[in-house]
């Protein structure tokens, strides 16, 4: 049976993690290739990392963090963050990324998704959308908006039908990202992620909220999301990537128990 | 050396990373000299099944690939590497190699079923094998596959996954190994395979 996957995300600014903490044993934890080979030691299922720099200057710095985890950590994961153009795409996967991560740039030109599935293929390409809880209205019937820019500028574009526009242009995976519920811990928006995942004939991804193993369990099991995006929950050990898996399984929640 | 045929499929390079981090020398080539004076041969990859026997035989590899598996070369394909062994693929009508009898099937897609099928699902060894030596029986290995291989000798069958159907998931036949998931993705289990691919004899 396939399982539901765990996926941490890593917040990198200028080739360090910014949120990084607490991990027990000598980690460093600023450094994304040893926060990536804890994690991946611990039975992660796959990793994102998000590239946050705010200058175009540093952005080279990513693709040797992508090369350095490439070269040792053996598990998919994707990168995103700045992605704009083809191009940009191209490096990050021969750096060795499994997939790219595109945001705010496939909002401003949706055809960067149907030219990197043509280029890579679709199974390579994953949409990951901001969205945000606004009155329903004429432009937004679901009242799930698309926000870009780091959740500061509203698009006017409704969530359900961007994810449907995403997948018809050939996006992959669709990670689904409460601005509400980032960082609550007060659980995933499970009204918002059952939607996409009815309606999504790919995998679907719930990012913001996790605060304790029960969210997953009901993102997974309420929502039917495919895989759930983690950061402080266990990023700060107050939980260990093994806990979840144990609670979850417990839960009847199919996870990889074996690494 | 390890050759690892070129033929225009993505996902060569986490291979080649995956056969040197293992203290291999992996050459990416599409070069037929080169790949019959290799010790080993991997095709990898991931693309659809049209597209790569289009590249085979416009690169005249079909026919080095069919050498290598009769004169007893090792050989190991991955994802679509183990599609193409096949007579027939129903991705875009396609002639395979028919190294091995059997034609490759499309999942089913249902509300509850995505296809493609991706993540971590477990594969079931229904034969003993060195290739699974250290291997836990199941264990998860990661897959990106919306096609399955159904081979016509249930002989070569030696590891299974259900995702909808019971579908094959590994076949074996005198030199050759072939995988459905995605062995250099699949963690340590994955690189155990790999390992005991590269060091057998």
């Amino acid at each position: 049976m396939l399982t539901k996957r765990i996926i941490p995300c890593l917040d990198v600014r200028a080739g360090k993690v910014t949120k990084g903490v607490a991990f027990k044993g000598n980690v460093d934890v600023g450094d994304p290739v040893e926060m990536a080979r804890f994690y991946y030691e611990n039975g992660v299922d796959e990793l994102v990392f998000y590239d946050i720099t705010a200058s175009n200057e540093k952005r080279n710095i990513m693709i040797d963090v992508v090369s350095a985890v490439a070269a040792e950590i053996f598990i998919p994961f994707s990168v995103g963050g700045g992605l704009r153009e083809l191009e940009d795409m191209r490096r990050v996967l021969l750096a060795g990324a499994e997939k790219v991560s595109i945001d705010s740039g496939a909002v401003r030109n949706p055809q960067l998704i149907k030219q990197g599935a043509k280029a890579f293929g679709s199974q390579c390409v994953v949409l990951s959308m901001q969205v945000k809880r606004v009155p329903e209205n004429d432009e937004i019937p679901s009242g799930f908006e698309i926000f870009i820019d780091g959740g500061r500028r509203s698009t006017g574009l409704d969530a359900i039908q961007w994810a449907q526009r995403g997948v018809e242009l050939g996006a992959g995976e669709i990670v689904v990202n409460s601005i509400d519920q980032d960082g609550t811990k007060a659980g995933y928006d499970l009204e918002l992620t059952g939607a996409i995942a009815a309606l999504a004939p790919v995998p679907v991804i719930a990012s913001g909220g996790a605060g304790k193993p029960k969210h997953l369990r009901d993102v997974f099991v309420e929502s039917n999301a495919d895989a759930a995006i983690v950061a402080s929950i266990t990023h700060y050990g107050e939980f260990t990537i093994e806990n979840i898996k144990q609670y979850l399984d417990s839960e009847g929640v199919a996870v990889r128990n074996t690494w | 050396m390890i050759a690892i045929i070129d033929y225009g499929a993505g996902n060569l390079t986490s291979v080649e990373r995956a056969v040197s981090y293992l203290g291999f020398d992996g050459k990416i080539t599409a070069d037929a000299h080169t790949i019959l004076s290799s010790e080993k041969v991997i095709f990898p990859g991931v693309g659809a099944a049209g597209a790569t026997m289009d590249n085979l035989n416009a690169h005249r590899l079909a026919d080095v690939l069919k050498t290598c598996y009769t004169s007893g070369k090792p050989m190991l394909g991955i994802c679509i590497g183990i599609q193409i062994l096949f007579d027939y693929s129903e991705e875009g009508d396609t002639e395979c190699l028919g190294i091995l009898p059997g034609i490759v099937d499309k999942f089913e897609a249902t509300p509850q079923l995505k296809v493609p099928q991706i993540g971590w699902n477990e594969v079931h060894q229904t034969d003993s094998h060195p290739i699974f030596q250290g291997v836990p029986n199941p264990a998860h290995f990661y897959f990106v596959n919306s096609y399955y291989p159904i081979p016509a000798q249930p002989a070569v069958v030696i590891g299974k996954t259900t995702y909808g159907v019971d579908f094959c998931s590994v076949v074996a036949r005198q030199n050759l190994i072939a995988t459905q998931f995605h062995l250099e993705k699949s963690g340590r289990v994955g690189l155990r395979m790999l390992d005991n691919f590269l060091q057998c004899k």
